[in-house]
Parts: C-alpha cells; structure tokens; sequence
C-alpha cells in the first residue's frame, strides 16, 4: 500500500478529492426520485389514511373530528365487511393454490426444449402483461349472461339447458369461481416465470443424480426439486398474495362485489364505501385494517428473499 | 458385480455430423478399475451416461451382467454414479443424502440407519452426517458423493471425473483412496478423466478415446509402452514421446529413452547428434530440448528426459542415443504403429 502510494501520489489524490466532491451530491440525487415518489404517492396517502381512519371524514364534509376506534367499531360489525374479509382470504388462498399447482406444471413443461417453446413462453406471459382493466373487461365478455363463449360451447356440448344458461357472474358459487379464475389466468404466468427461473437455476446434474439414485418423477419432484426451489416458490407465493388481496379491478369490474356481496372483498368495499359512497373515514379504516396482515406478509417474503440468497 | 459391454455403441447429437461417440466396442472385466482417458470433447462422458442411462444411445447395445439394458431407466440398471460436481442433494443432510438411494429403491426403513453407517464409515465421514453439503470442504463433499454411491450396493460405479474439482495436494490423497476404496469393494469400476497420470496411477486397463473413437484399450503399460498411434503416444506421457518423420514412416521414442550414448550399455543403438537449445532443471530431472543435427533428421525437434548427474549447455551438441528396442514405428497417412524396422537416417 505505501510503495503504491508513493509512486502514484497524483493520481491517487485527484481520485479520492473527485470521489469525495462527487459522491454524496449524485448519491442524493439518484436516491431523490424513489424518496419523492415515495413519500407522495405512497407515504402521504397512507398517513392520511390513518388520519381519516380515526376521524368523522366525508367527501366534501365540514371540519373533522376525532373519533377513537368507532369507525373500526361500525365496519367490524358490518356483514358486508365480514364477508369482504372472508372472501379476500378466499380468493387469495384459492387462487395461490391454484395458481402454484398450475405455474409448477407449466414450468415443467416449458423447461425441456422443444420446436415453438419461445412462442409458447410468449404467449403464456400475455395475461400479466396486459392491463388488469382490459383483461378484465375481456372475461366480463366471456362471462357474460347472454354473450358468453363459455355458455355457448357448452350448450353447443348438450352439457347445458338452452333455456336456463349459467349466470356466471350472477350465481353466487359461480361468481365467486369466476374471480378466482380470472386471479389465476392472470398470476399463472408471473408465477410460471419466476418458477421457470428457479428451476433452471438447480444444476442438471441434481435431477440426474436422484434419477441414478433411484428416484422416479414424482420423488424428484417432491423431494429434491421442489424442496431446492423453495426460496423461489415462496416469492412466487408472496407476491401472489400481495397481488390478489390488494387486487381491485378483477372484483370491481367483473361483479363489483355482488350478487349479495358474495364477491365483495376489502379493496372493493373500501373504494364503494370510502369513494362511490363518500363515507371517507369507513373506506380509510376499510383499508388501514389491511396493514398489519400486509406488513406480516412484506415481512415474509423479505425474509423468504434473504434466505434464497444462500442457496 | 456385473460385467459392463457395449456394441457398436454410438451417439450422433447433431445429424450429419461426426458422432460424440463413435461404434465402441467395450467389455469390462469382472471386479475390474477401467479408466476412460480422452481430451475434453473426445466422448468420455458421452460414452459414460450412455452406459448410466442419462442418454440414450444413437445405435448399438448397453449390456449390464449380461443383459441388454438400452430401454431401461437408470433406476432400473441398479449402477451408481458419482458426478465431477458431486451433485449433492443441497437441502439435505449428509445423512440423508446418503440414504436417499435406500429410500428410492424401498429399501426397509430399519436398515437405513445400518447402511448409511456403514457407508460413512468406510469413507471416514461419520462425523459429518448432520451436516449440510454446503458446510463441507471439496474433500469431504466426494467423500459424501462416494458414500451415497455405495451405500446401496451398486453392481457398477461410474465416476465422472471425481477429483477434478479438488486443489493438486488433494487430488493425490483422494486419488490414493479411491484405490484403496476400490480394492476393499471390489465392484466394477469405470473411470473418467482427462488426466493421464490419474489413469496411469488407477487404472487396471486404460481406454484412451479421441473425436468418439476408442483409440486403444489395454493396461497402462501397454497404452504407455507400446501405442496403438500417434495420438495415444502423444496424449501419454509428459513430455510427450518425440516424433520425427523418417523415409515414409514416422519414428518415435520417448523422451526418457533419448539419453547420452555413453550410457547406453546395449549395443543394439542408434547414436545421433543431438544440440541442446535449451535446459529446464526440475529437480530431479533435466528437460532438454533441442534438435537432431546432420543425416536425413536433420534439424528436427526432439525432448529429452534425463536424471541428474550430467551438466548441459545450451547450443552445444553430445551424442545421444536410443535403445533400438525403445523406437517405435508409425505409417505417416494413418498414423496407425507399424512393425519394428531398422532405422536408417544417415
């Protein structure tokens, strides 16, 4: 160290003095747009929020007072929120499961190669890439009482009575089934890619192995690639969790939470009640009772996250 | 234990071009150490996960004890295999990872806990079997690989060049346990690896392959002493053994039979002339290359290999010679050995 210091001492200082002038200014002002961004469109909604959460807000109302925990009170007694609360963990346990199961088979089968895989893997991601809204709007039209291809290919089967075709959208098990599927048609293809990742991620020779050990598809499945892709699944999982429980456009669009509020769920309800209903301090604490199971979930994944760094 | 055979066994990745691995014809020997010894690219490794049914062949036939194994799984050829990078089970305990063939193959429960001590005994790593592959040394990692090879009683071993991964003081130890491992087990045995003094050192026989073609099969000191070409009598040996073309054929000699004359006591000889250009002392050994001067190999390159004991200068010239049993003859278009001829080069 001193040997270099001595025959490049020039150099070495207009270095260190650059850095030390530099450094800081450009720090803070590549860091500055995600501070920004966040603070205004993440940080200042949230905190008021929780403001209105413990106020009498109105949209357009008067001066605000503070009302302790009533609204929280009045919301937990309500059966629209009781069942927006039941059915956001429905569709977020329904849809993962489904859409595990189906991202674990297609990622299986689009890791060998074979003629058409490029295509393959660019239409499966389509779904994710197109907006939520649209995509929506898309199955609303397939689910559609009187224009559904579904109903017709069915009827067209002999499996459906012309006369009284199914209301997807407007039969209570149905309408719930019907969110589910579209969550899953639109997560399979984000979960099918980070699977796809960390399945090419185990080396060859691992598979390889269990087979010479033994092991057949399902016992290599099960007991060694699964288990490996651990770390991997489980962001799959979480991000799919976050993505479904948070989720507004499926429900709103599709059934808006009906029939009955049997696919009311709580990002629905906060925005009926808080926006469309003007009740602001009922749709904030709608919304900040979502916090603390995020925040145990965004706890999750950081740490599923950190451990898939080891392996 | 069982005899491993191959028939006309080829594998064509790409049609239309030169096969990995070209109609070997193999038959191992009962409880018998075979080495695969090749280049990188040459077909070794092809060759072997055919045999270990990781890769189905393009023609031919796989037997294993006398049955033709070309349509069964891996599972069902009953072999082990031990892969260059281990490929131990990450998330598994050593323990585990060395019961795991047991548990694939139903092997009774109670017998696990018997088998994988057993196992890890022999390779001394019954401390580690809590452990996790990922908190193991290189070392201890193949010795894991071996364990969960030879834990369910394979009729044959297939090692892909388990010692590559290891530092050069390793290799050595490992190297020599291997063969002790061997020796106690018994069980047939093929060998991979690109380095010659590995396959020398360890095997019963050597396959020496290049380009898919198994260019010779025979004892160390038949590939070593007697090559079937140029190819094997260059790919054995460091430095390689000299070849210089002469009248139609090309002769060649090992650079540790080229010596001064004067030490050559028998008089069946061929003296040449031969100057040093330049010297590499290697402790216990000079390297001397030079070239031949004057007759028809003139000018010619050559290496010799010489003990201590002689002092050397560079540019000048001694008389060197080589026994005439120690020339070997080749045909210049195949390259193929030829039969022992005099040699004429005045």
């Amino acid at each position: 160290m001193a040997v270099g210091a001595v025959t490049k001492p020039v150099g070495g200082a207009k270095i260190k003095s650059a850095g030390s002038a530099i450094s800081p200014l450009l720090g803070f002002a590549m860091f500055s747009p995600a501070v920004v961004y966040i603070a205004l469109l993440i940080g200042a909604p949230f905190c008021l929020a929780i403001f209105y959460a413990f106020s009498d807000a109105r949209i357009g109302g008067g001066p605000l007072h503070y009302v302790g925990f009533e609204n929280f009170r009045s919301i937990l007694q309500s059966p629209s929120f009781r069942s927006a609360l039941k059915n956001s963990i429905i569709f977020t346990v329904a849809a993962q499961i489904i859409v595990m199961v189906c991202a674990n088979i297609l990622s299986i089968a689009l890791e060998k190669p074979f003629r058409g895989r490029g295509l393959v893997r660019y239409l499966i991601l389509l779904p994710w890439v197109a907006p939520v809204s649209l995509g929506t709007i898309g199955w609303k039209w397939i689910l559609d009482s009187i224009y559904s291809v579904i109903t017709w290919v069915l009827i067209w089967l002999g499996f459906v009575n012309k006369y009284s075709p199914p209301m997807w959208l407007g039969q209570e098990g149905l309408a719930i089934t019907s969110v589910i599927l579209v969550h899953c048609w639109r997560l399979i293809p984000f979960s099918t890619v980070i699977l796809l990742a960390g399945r090419s991620a185990i080396p060859k020779e691992i598979p390889e192995a269990a087979s010479i050990d033994g092991a057949g598809f399902w016992r290599t499945l099960f007991q060694i690639n699964l288990p490996i892709m651990t770390p991997i699944l489980g962001v799959a999982l979480l991000f799919g969790t976050i993505f479904t429980f948070t989720d507004l456009a499926v429900v709103n669009l599709l059934t808006n939470g009906g029939p009955y509020d049997s696919t009311q769920t709580l990002p629905n309800l906060a925005f009926t009640q808080g926006i469309q209903g003007s009740d602001l301090a009922a749709g904030a604490a709608i919304s900040v009772f979502l916090v603390p199971v995020l925040v145990a979930i965004a706890y999750l994944m950081l740490r599923v996250a950190n451990r898939a760094e080891v392996v | 234990m069982a005899v491993v055979e191959t028939r006309k066994l080829t594998k064509v990745f790409k049609q239309g071009e030169l096969g990995a691995v070209n109609e070997v014809d193999l038959e191992t020997r009962e409880g018998e150490f075979l080495v695969f010894l090749g280049p990188s690219g040459s077909g070794k490794t092809t060759l072997l996960r055919m045999i270990a049914g990781l890769e189905s062949p393009t023609a031919g036939e796989i037997l294993i004890g006398g049955k033709v194994v070309n349509d069964l799984t891996p599972r069902e050829r009953r072999i082990a295999m031990v892969f260059q990078s281990y490929a131990l089970y990450p998330h598994l305990t050593v323990y585990k990872n060395i019961a795991f063939p047991l548990k694939a193959q139903n092997v009774p429960k109670n017998l696990h806990k018997e088998k994988v001590e057993w196992a890890s005994s022999l390779l001394g790593i019954g401390g580690l079997l809590q452990r996790k592959p990922r908190e193991l040394s290189g070392g201890e990692r193949q010795r894991v690989a071996l364990a969960r090879a030879i834990v369910r009683e394979p009729s044959v071993f297939l090692l892909d060049e388990p010692l590559s991964n290891l530092d050069a003081k390793l290799r050595l130890s490992a190297r020599e346990e291997l063969e002790r491992f061997h020796r106690r087990v018994g069980t047939t045995t093929i060998y991979v690896t690109h380095d010659q003094v590995e396959a020398m050192a360890m095997g019963d026989r050597v396959m020496v392959l290049n380009k898919g073609v198994v260019r010779q099969l025979g004892t160390p000191k038949d590939v070593y002493d007697d090559p079937a070409d140029t190819f094997v009598a260059t790919f054995l040996g460091s430095p390689p053994m000299n070849l210089v073309e002469n009248e139609g054929s090309i002769v060649g000699f090992r650079p540790e039979h080229f010596r001064l004359s004067e030490d050559i006591k028998e008089s069946a000889k061929v003296v040449f002339k031969f100057r040093v250009e330049n010297v590499e002392y290697l402790g216990a050994e000079f390297i001397l290359a030079g070239f031949l001067v004057g007759g028809k190999m003139d000018g010619k390159k050559v290496i010799a290999r010489l003990l201590l004991g002689h002092s050397f200068q560079i540019g000048m010239t001694y008389d060197f010679a080589i026994a005439e049993r120690h020339l070997k003859f080749f045909d210049r278009t195949t390259e193929k050995k030829m039969a022992a001829r005099a040699l004429t080069w005045q």
